[in-house]
C-alpha cells in the first residue's frame, strides 16, 4: 500500500472521527449526546464564545465536522440565492462560502425560509438541500463536486408552503425525501457521483419530516426509516430496498427519533417500535398519547424519551412503557427540536429563548434561559462540548462556563 | 432570462471557448472544463465529470471572471449553476488573498443587455464588492434593465429616495418618485408594496389594471371531483371547444356562460360563477389577442388543483390543494402567435371543510419574459384605435 493511500486513508478515518452532529439531531437520531458537557448556567457576557452574522435566513441545523461548522442560507428577492457556508468551530472564522442560484421554486409560508432543510455531512462530504429542491454536494474545503436540481428533473416536486426534509447519508447514498401533494418521491443518490441509485414512489401527500438513520443494534446494518402520514419505512440506504413497514399513520411535522434499536414515531402520540426481522412489521412496543409533541421532534437520552407539545409543555416518558413520568411547562411556542448534553435538555423558543433543563429532577427543573434576542426555528447542534444556534441573521457558538 | 439573451446562439459559447485561450495548457484545460460542464444533464447525468471541471474553473485567475461568466449565457441551469458557483469562488479567492477585480471587464459585461440575467447580476455583485460607490451610481441606469434581480434593485433604491422624501415631509415628490418606481418594477410583490404609500399619498393604483391580470372569461361547471378524481378526468371542455354546448355536470346540465371579475387582484372566483362548492371541477377559457408573434410567459396564481392549456396544448398542472398562492406563482414561457391565442384553465376543488379551504380560484396574466405586462387587443380595438 503506498503512502499516499496511507496518508488518505488515515485522513478519511480522522474525518470520520471527528463528524461530530452529521445530520439534523445528530448522528444517532437521539438528539443527545450523553458525554457532552455544555454550560447550565447560561449568561451570555460568559457563554456566547461567538456570534457571527449570516448572509440570509435560514432555520436548517448547523452540522459540524470537526472543528468545522457548515450552515446553510437563502437570500435575496424570493429567497432565490442559496449559500453554503463554513466556519472555524473554534472561532467563528469563515472559512468559505458557496453560493448558487435556484433552480426550483422558492415560494414558501413567510415563516419558513428556502434554507429550511437541514444538510448532511458523511465527515468527508457536505450535502446541502434546499427548498426549491437544489441539492449540492461540497468536500470540506469548498469545492464543489457536483449538483442536482431536481425540480428541473421532477417538476412537480414542491410544495407551496414549503419543503423542509432534512438529508441523512449511510452506506455511500444521499438519502433525501422530496414530498408533496403532486409528485412525492424518495431519492437515494450516490454521495460521490449525485447519481440516482433508487427512487422511490412515496405517499401522495405534503411531508416536512426527515428520514431518520439507526444502526440495527442485532446486525450492525445502518437503515434509513422514511416517515410520513402514512407511517414509517425501513430501507436499505444503498438500495432503497424496503426491509420493513409501520402502516399506523404518523406526523407529517415532527421527525422520528431512534435510540438501542427502538423507534419513537409521532404516531397516535408517541408510538415505540422495534423492527425485528426484515420482512416483518415491526413490533409496537407502547403507544402513549400523553407524550404527543407539538411541532418539535422527539430527544432520547437513557431510559427516558422527551417531547414537546404545542402548548409547550414538556413531557418526560418512560421508554420502557411510555408512561410519562413528569412534565415540565417551558417558555414556547416551540419549532426547534430538543438536544441534550448528558442529562441536561437544551431548546430554544420561537423568541430566541434558550431553556436549559436538568432532567434529573424528579419533576424536571428549568435550571437556566438566555434571551438570543431573535427568532429561532431551528434545532440546535452539540459539539465539542459546545452549542451551536442559528436564527436568520446569526450563528452562535455557545461554551464555556460550569 | 431577458428576451435579447434567450436568442444567444451557440456561436457565443464558441466565442467564450476562445476568449478563454491565450496560453495553449491552461487554455485547453479551460476549454475542455466548459466542454464538459456543458453536458451536464438530468438526474446527473455528467456529475462525475463535472467535478473535476469545476475545479479547472474555480482555479482559474481573476482575469478570466468575464469569459467565465460569458460561458452562462448559453449554458443549461445546471451548468449555469456550476459555472455561478465557480465564478464567485475565484473573486472569493482574488479578494481574500488582497488582489484586484477586473472592474472594467466585469462593467463591460455588465451593461451588455445581451448576456444572461443572473451572470450580469454577479457581475454587477462583484463590481459592488470592489467599488461600491461605482456599482451604486449605476443603479439609476439600470431601472430599465432586463435582469430582474438588477431592475428589482434599482427600482428598490427608487422606492427608499420616496420613502425618505416623504419622511421630510415633501408628499407631491415622493409620490412622484413612487409613480417612477411602479412603472419601472416588474415583481408583482414589490408593485404591490409601492401601491401602498401611492394610495396613502391620494394617488390610488388600479392593480389588475397594472398587472395586467386577465378579467373576462367564459366558464363552465361545476363537474365532478369525488375524491379528486375529476382532476385527472377528461371532461368535454377538454377536447372541444363549443360555447353553445350542453354537457351532463355534477349536478345536471351546464353550459359555457360568461364571467368578469373584478377582484382588486384579478382573482377569478369559481364560487361566484356558481356557488360555494367542494369536491367540483370548473373550466375558465379566454382569447389573448396579440398584435405579433412574440415569446411571453404565462403567469398563474392557483391554490386549487389546476391544469393549464396554451392554444389547444398542455402546459402543466398540479394537484396541490390549499398550500397557499401568489400573483406568478408558475410562470411558463410560451410564443405567442399573432392574433388569437386560447388559454384553458381547469381548476379542481377538493373535500376540505376549513375555512382556508374555501377558495376555488385563480388569476393568470400574460408578460413578456422580462415581466412586462402584455395586453390583449383585439382585432375591432386595433381598427378602432388605428382609425383614430
Amino acid at each position: 500500500m503506498s503512502r499516499l493511500i496511507l496518508t488518505t486513508l488515515a485522513a478519511t478515518a480522522s474525518l470520520l472521527a471527528y463528524a461530530d452532529w452529521p445530520h439534523f439531531r445528530g448522528a444517532d437520531g437521539s438528539g443527545a449526546i450523553p458525554d457532552a458537557v455544555l454550560p447550565t448556567s447560561l449568561d451570555p457576557k460568559r457563554n456566547i464564545a461567538w456570534e457571527i452574522p449570516l448572509p440570509g435566513r435560514g432555520l436548517s441545523s448547523p452540522i459540524i465536522v470537526g472543528d468545522r461548522v457548515f450552515v446553510t442560507c437563502s437570500s435575496g428577492p424570493k429567497q432565490a440565492r442559496l449559500h453554503v457556508l463554513c466556519f472555524r468551530a473554534s472561532d467563528g472564522v469563515k472559512l468559505w462560502e458557496r453560493q448558487f442560484f435556484a433552480t426550483g421554486r422558492t415560494m414558501c409560508h413567510e415563516k419558513t425560509s428556502v434554507a429550511a432543510n437541514s444538510p448532511a455531512t458523511d465527515g468527508q462530504r457536505v450535502f446541502a438541500l434546499f427548498s426549491s429542491n437544489d441539492l449540492v454536494a461540497l468536500d470540506l474545503d469548498g469545492n464543489l463536486l457536483w449538483l442536482r436540481a431536481l425540480t428541473l428533473d421532477y417538476p412537480n416536486v414542491s410544495n407551496s408552503l414549503g419543503m423542509s426534509s432534512s438529508l441523512v447519508v449511510a452506506d455511500g447514498t444521499v438519502v433525501a425525501q422530496v414530498e408533496n401533494d403532486t409528485q412525492p418521491l424518495a431519492l437515494g443518490i450516490d454521495a460521490a457521483t449525485g447519481v440516482n441509485r433508487w427512487r422511490l414512489e412515496r405517499p401522495k401527500m405534503a411531508n416536512w419530516t426527515s428520514p431518520i438513520l439507526y444502526t440495527d443494534p442485532s446486525t450492525g446494518q445502518k437503515v434509513v426509516a422514511l416517515q410520513s402520514g402514512k407511517g414509517l419505512l425501513g430501507i436499505e440506504p444503498a438500495t432503497g430496498k424496503e426491509l420493513w413497514n409501520y402502516a399506523e399513520g404518523a406526523s407529517t411535522v415532527p421527525s422520528s427519533a431512534a435510540a438501542n434499536g427502538v423507534l419513537y414515531v409521532p404516531s397516535s402520540g408517541i408510538t415505540a417500535i422495534k423492527p425485528t426481522s426484515p420482512g416483518q412489521p415491526p413490533t409496537q412496543l407502547w403507544r402513549a398519547n400523553t407524550l404527543r409533541p407539538g411541532t418539535s421532534s422527539p430527544a432520547v437520552f437513557g431510559d427516558r424519551v422527551y417531547t414537546i407539545n404545542g402548548a409547550g409543555v414538556l413531557s418526560c416518558g418512560d421508554t420502557k412503557d411510555g408512561n410519562r413520568v413528569w412534565q415540565l411547562r417551558l417558555k414556547g411556542p416551540f419549532s426547534a427540536s430538543p438536544v441534550m448534553a448528558g442529562r441536561f435538555l437544551y431548546v430554544p423558543n420561537e423568541a430566541g429563548l434558550l431553556q436549559v433543563v436538568d432532567t434529573s429532577k424528579p419533576e424536571g427543573e428549568l435550571v437556566s434561559e438566555m434571551d438570543l434576542g431573535q427568532t429561532i426555528l431551528s434545532t440546535p447542534a452539540i459539539s465539542g462540548n459546545a452549542l451551536f444556534l442559528r436564527s436568520d441573521g446569526k450563528l452562535w457558538k455557545v461554551s464555556g462556563g460550569t | 432570462m431577458s428576451s435579447k439573451s434567450s436568442s444567444l446562439r451557440p456561436l457565443t459559447f464558441s466565442l467564450t471557448l476562445a476568449c478563454l485561450l491565450p496560453v495553449a495548457g491552461p487554455a485547453a484545460d479551460l476549454e475542455s472544463a466548459l466542454a464538459t460542464l456543458a453536458k451536464v444533464g438530468p438526474e446527473g447525468q455528467g456529475n462525475e465529470t463535472a467535478s473535476q471541471a469545476w475545479n479547472t474553473l474555480a482555479a482559474a485567475p481573476a482575469d478570466q471572471l468575464p469569459q467565465l461568466l460569458s460561458a452562462m449565457n448559453t449554458a443549461n441551469d445546471r451548468s449555469r449553476n456550476y459555472l455561478f458557483a465557480a465564478a464567485a469562488a475565484i473573486a472569493d479567492r482574488q479578494t481574500a488573498a488582497g488582489g484586484t477585480l477586473p472592474m472594467a471587464a466585469l462593467g463591460d459585461f455588465l451593461l451588455d443587455t445581451h448576456n444572461e440575467g443572473r451572470a450580469r447580476r454577479l457581475a454587477f455583485e462583484l463590481l459592488r464588492r470592489g467599488d461600491s460607490a461605482a456599482a451604486d451610481a449605476l443603479l439609476p441606469g439600470l431601472l430599465d434593465d432586463p435582469a430582474a434581480d438588477l431592475r428589482r434593485e434599482a427600482v428598490q433604491r427608487l422606492v427608499d429616495n420616496a420613502a425618505k422624501t416623504l419622511a421630510e415631509g415633501r408628499k407631491e415628490s415622493s409620490a412622484v418618485l413612487y409613480r417612477q418606481a411602479i412603472d419601472f418594477a416588474r415583481d408583482a410583490d414589490q408593485i404591490e408594496a409601492i401601491a401602498k404609500p401611492l394610495k396613502d399619498l391620494g394617488r390610488p393604483i388600479d392593480l389588475v389594471q397594472h398587472l395586467g391580470f386577465l378579467t373576462q372569461w367564459k366558464v363552465i361547471g361545476p363537474f365532478d371531483n369525488t375524491a379528486n378524481a375529476g382532476y385527472s378526468k377528461v371532461f368535454p371542455p377538454e377536447s372541444e371547444r363549443v360555447f353553445d354546448a350542453t354537457y351532463d355536470g355534477k349536478d345536471g346540465k351546464v353550459r359555457w356562460t360568461d364571467f368578469t371579475t373584478t377582484h382588486e387582484l384579478g382573482m377569478v372566483d369559481l364560487n361566484k360563477a356558481w356557488a360555494p362548492l367542494k369536491e367540483v371541477t370548473g373550466y375558465a377559457t379566454t382569447v389573448f389577442h396579440s398584435d405579433v408573434a412574440r415569446p411571453a410567459e404565462l403567469r398563474l396564481g392557483c391554490k386549487n388543483g389546476w391544469k393549464l392549456w396554451f392554444n389547444g396544448q398542455f402546459v402543466f398542472g398540479r394537484d396541490e390543494y390549499h398550500r397557499g398562492a401568489e400573483i406568478d406563482q408558475y410562470r411558463f414561457p410560451v410564443e405567442l402567435k399573432a392574433g388569437a391565442n386560447t388559454l384553458l384553465v381547469k381548476v379542481t376543488q377538493n373535500e376540505q371543510k376549513e375555512e382556508w379551504t374555501v377558495e376555488w380560484e385563480f388569476q393568470l396574466r400574460v408578460t413578456d419574459p422580462t415581466g412586462k405586462v402584455l395586453r390583449s387587443v383585439p382585432p375591432q380595438a386595433r381598427v378602432a384605435s388605428a382609425a383614430r
